[in-house]
């Protein structure tokens, strides 16, 4: 009686873990495609909404971003700082410290460097001096903004995703108020002037030379996650902290570094971005990007090269929809409705690579799966049950 | 008959291959405590899982005064009057007692009627808490209280304990034991999880045995002698014709003097520990799990902090230096070779993402200068490890995660005594492992030993501790109850150490 009325409960649909040997790296690249096809395909409902033909308007966002020469430096433009954000959360990600505080330590190196054009901008100071001057200042400040987090975390446990979250408010409050207040040009405008042009990042093949530091900087973190020691003990910081520790390293110490390192990045972005782009410094100098950049940095799975791939689809859905809006009127809005759309997908997929759905009638299958969990806890209890828990969670980490 | 509150009859539980519980028959009465008494894996606390509701048996049936019953929850539990209070608390640290001791009860939220009946409870029983008190502002042994009044709220006859003196002061456990009389006297049943001798002598009405899972005997205690207990628990002595080769000049390598350590709720898991580990020796730490090995281990290798005590390491010159207040850095700066086996492998041992390359450079990544790392000698030494200790992976870059327990093992093994360090910490070396990786491990463990190694073996099998260990170190709550000599002690004269404190008899 109890045992038929068990049975009747199974659940319409379950989810099961899928079990590591059962990860096909080519049905997770299968799943990755399709889920981009079924954003386009979910993305096309608001756009038919608008009365806009979407294939016409895909099109138009393809052409709008990289049509023509225009188009093309514009979506780098809007790539650049992305980039630069999601390589500095890249080291942090790997030893799991969650800093989402690249927005504040991109305005903190923006403002860091902005004091430096307006102070020296119109000086006798040749332009390189005033620039270095203002780059290294951008990773100094960038640096410290990301420090203070890290400090708290590695000496009180303080949680460092509400910290990095609030020190972004702080750092945005901060350049408002010079926006309005000490650097404000005319009264009342809210607008810092124009900076000197000796503080400009000169162009090279039509965009400021902030692509080539940024390309620099994928290169450098490449080689400094896989082929430093820095690189390792992050590594080892990120699986277990307990290890580190056996291991002899110091891990207050060291996150502190690295909650540095990627601050200055961070810093180092806002200095393009006011240097190469904008030319002053307003509130809104970050622009999202140090957000996006943790979508950036997760759907890259922390690597390098491949985040230039991921900024630089999401530079051109957003660039494109910019283009869209002006051709065809569909409303900015609209866009990004679209871009969310797929990054919900790209990011929601992850979760059917490492999950499969399970339906009630598939019993054979079920059969099949439970005798490889069988097989899964022999292999478990040879190894106490200890340790093969932290083996599944830390699955996440891949 | 109806004195009897629960009866469970031939129960089996199985977790895959390994089987917990197989043929257990019990009977829980009112007015009465039993004390459940085994060693650690005995199976003791998944019985009692069975009972409340978080597990359930493989076979076997399980009678609630007369009837038969099915637990599958721990609501069921409660339904039937089974109430467990666990070895760790389940608090929401921020609401009051009163708060956390209605959490999950389907009635009315008036809070000032569930005061005065928590108080009613206390004061019936001899409970001291106040029930507006904040969890975080509590003692264990008050959190403990709250754990207890929880389920007596619920109206449960039958009362689990798992270990609950464990974490309590002896005074406390005065107190404790009061109360539980206290409870007898309104006739409850009362189950008591332990594995200290003296408590069961102490408070138990009937004591129940468990050994390696399968039900032994129930006795009670007035009838019976700590001796005669011990015995049930252990068993008889198994030969495993391990071999012990015979070290010729031991010198001492590692003096221990009174050390004490003090976790962070301020209990004392080491107290005034004194000892010497000698080179060419295997000294066996044998004492229930959570008696201080664990910490024993990480304070000498500087993982752990040392409140008072010192630890020398002696050179081959004679010359001593004090470990106790260095880190592990420093401690290898300084030229002694230590290799640690922790009790938890992926957790702390190894890196579990990683192959065996970036494991073995654990050990050996801050070498060199500059800032990349060296990846030349561990992968060298990888591939060493690799084949002669026969790991079974598909290359060196393999994750050790996915690698099986005994593999994993020999993987750490292979690299801690891969420098043939003069000192080797292994905890539970063989923990999980079939019989050839175990006897592997072994003759890894007296090669060291042979080669002059002071090797300290925590382990849980006291076979396996008396046939491999040339002494034999008894921990007891934190403290040394004895030292023994391996070839000579009996598996009863361990056994009766590692449930008494301090040595002296229970």
């Amino acid at each position: 009686m109890s045992d038929k009325a068990k049975k009747n409960k199974t659940p319409f649909i379950r989810l099961s873990k899928k079990s590591e040997s059962m990860l096909d790296p080519r049905k997770a690249v299968a799943i990755r495609i399709s889920s981009v096809v079924v954003a386009l395909i979910l993305g096309s409902i608001p756009i038919l909404l608008t009365g806009v033909n979407p294939v016409k308007a895909y099109g138009i966002i393809v052409q709008g971003s990289l049509g023509n020469k225009i188009y093309l430096q514009q979506t780098i433009k809007k790539m650049i700082p992305l980039l630069c954000c999601a390589l500095a959360i890249g080291p942090c990600f790997k030893m799991r410290f969650w800093n989402i505080g690249a927005e504040g330590q991109l305005t903190a190196g923006a403002i860091a460097c902005s004091a430096i054009a307006i102070w020296f901008g119109k000086s006798s100071m040749p332009s390189i001096l005033i620039l270095s001057l203002m780059f290294i200042f951008a990773i100094v400040a960038g640096g410290i903004w990301g420090f203070i987090p890290g400090y708290f975390k590695a000496k009180y446990n303080t949680n460092e995703t509400l910290f990095t979250l609030m020190m972004n408010y702080i750092a945005i409050g901060i350049a408002k108020w010079l926006q309005g207040g000490p650097w404000e040009g005319r009264k009342g405008t809210q607008i810092i002037p124009i900076f000197d042009r000796k503080t400009f990042l000169p162009n090279v093949l039509g965009v400021h030379c902030g692509w080539i530091i940024v390309l620099l900087i994928v290169i450098i973190m490449h080689y400094y996650m896989t082929r430093t020691k820095h690189g390792f003990e992050v590594a080892v910081i990120g699986d277990s902290e307990n290890t580190a520790r056996y291991a002899g390293m110091n891990v207050g110490w060291i996150m502190m570094r690295t909650m540095f390192l990627s601050g200055a990045i961070c810093g180092i972005a806002g200095f393009v971005v006011v240097a190469g782009a904008n030319h002053t410094l307003n509130d809104v100098v970050a622009d999202g990007n140090g957000f996006t950049a943790i979508t950036v940095s997760w759907l890259s799975q922390l690597n390098s090269y491949v985040m230039i791939l991921i900024s630089a689809l999401l530079a051109i859905i957003s660039k494109g929809s910019k283009t869209l809006n002006q051709r065809v009127g569909v409303p900015a809005s609209v866009a990004e409705i679209v871009s969310g759309i797929l990054l919900f997908c790209m990011l929601g997929c992850e979760f059917f690579i490492n999950y499969e759905i399970k339906f009630r009638w598939s019993r054979d299958k079920d059969a099949k799966k439970s005798a490889s969990t069988a097989e899964q806890a022999k292999n478990g209890s040879t190894d106490g049950n200890r340790s093969s828990i932290p083996a599944n969670t830390s699955k996440e980490a891949e | 008959m109806q004195n009897c509150a629960i009866e469970l009859k031939n129960i089996r539980k199985t977790f895959g291959p390994v089987v917990a519980n197989d043929g257990i028959n019990l009977q829980i009465n009112r007015g009465e405590i039993l004390c459940l008494l085994g060693e650690n894996g005995s199976g003791k606390t998944t019985l009692m899982n069975m009972l409340s509701g978080i597990y359930q048996p493989d076979g076997g049936e399980i009678y609630a005064d007369g009837r038969k019953v099915t637990i599958r929850s721990p609501h069921d539990a409660f339904k039937n009057g089974i109430g467990m209070i666990h070895q760790h608390y389940h608090l929401v640290d921020v609401f009051t007692a009163a708060q956390n001791i209605i959490l999950g009860l389907d009635e009315a939220m008036d809070i000032g009627r569930v005061n005065t009946r928590v108080k009613e409870i206390c004061d019936r029983y001899g409970f001291g808490i106040d029930p507006k008190m904040k969890v975080y502002d509590m003692s264990v042994s008050q959190k403990q209280t709250v754990e207890i009044v929880k389920v007596l709220y619920r109206g449960s006859e039958i009362l689990i304990l798992d270990e609950p003196t464990a974490v309590l002061t002896p005074q406390e456990t005065d107190k404790l034991f009061a109360v539980l009389r206290n409870m007898r006297r309104d006739n409850k049943a009362i189950v008591l999880i332990t594995h200290k001798l003296a408590e069961v002598m102490a408070v138990s009405d009937k004591v129940a045995i468990l050994r390696k899972g399968r039900y032994i005997a129930t006795v009670n205690t007035k009838e019976t002698s700590p001796g005669e207990l011990t015995d049930m628990m252990v068993g008889r002595a198994v030969t495993l014709n391990l071999d012990r080769p015979k070290y010729d000049n031991p010198e001492d390598k590692l003096v221990v003097e009174g050390l004490t350590v003090v976790d962070r709720e301020g209990i004392k898991k080491l107290n005034n520990v004194s000892f010497t580990a000698r080179t060419g020796e295997i000294l066996g730490v044998a004492g229930i799990a959570g008696s201080g090995q664990k910490e024993l281990l990480e304070s000498i290798s500087g993982l752990y902090p040392v409140k008072s005590g010192s630890i020398k390491f002696v050179n081959t010159d004679k010359t001593t230096v004090e470990l106790v207040g260095k880190t592990p850095t420093q401690i290898k700066e300084i030229g002694v070779g230590m290799g640690f086996v922790p009790e938890d492998r992926l957790g702390m041992g190894l890196v579990g993402s990683m192959g065996m390359t970036d494991n073995m450079m654990l050990r050996s990544w801050r070498e060199g200068r500059g800032l990349f790392f060296n990846r030349k000698k561990p992968q060298d030494l990888a591939d060493r490890v690799w084949k002669k200790l026969d790991v079974v992976t598909p290359s060196t870059e393999f994750p050790v995660r996915r690698m099986s327990g005994g593999n994993i093992q020999k993987v750490l093994v292979g690299r801690e005594i891969a420098s043939h360090p003069p000192v080797l910490l292994t905890a539970y070396a063989v923990r999980g492992l079939d019989i050839n990786t175990s006897y592997a491990i072994y003759n890894l463990l007296n090669d060291q030993k042979m080669g002059g190694s002071a090797v300290m073996y925590v382990g849980e099998e006291l076979d396996v501790l008396m046939e491999l260990c040339d002494r034999i170190l008894v921990l007891c709550d934190g403290q040394v109850s004895g030292i023994v000599d391996g070839r000579t002690a009996t598996k009863e004269e361990i056994g009766l150490l590692m449930t008494t404190v301090g040595g002296k008899e229970a």
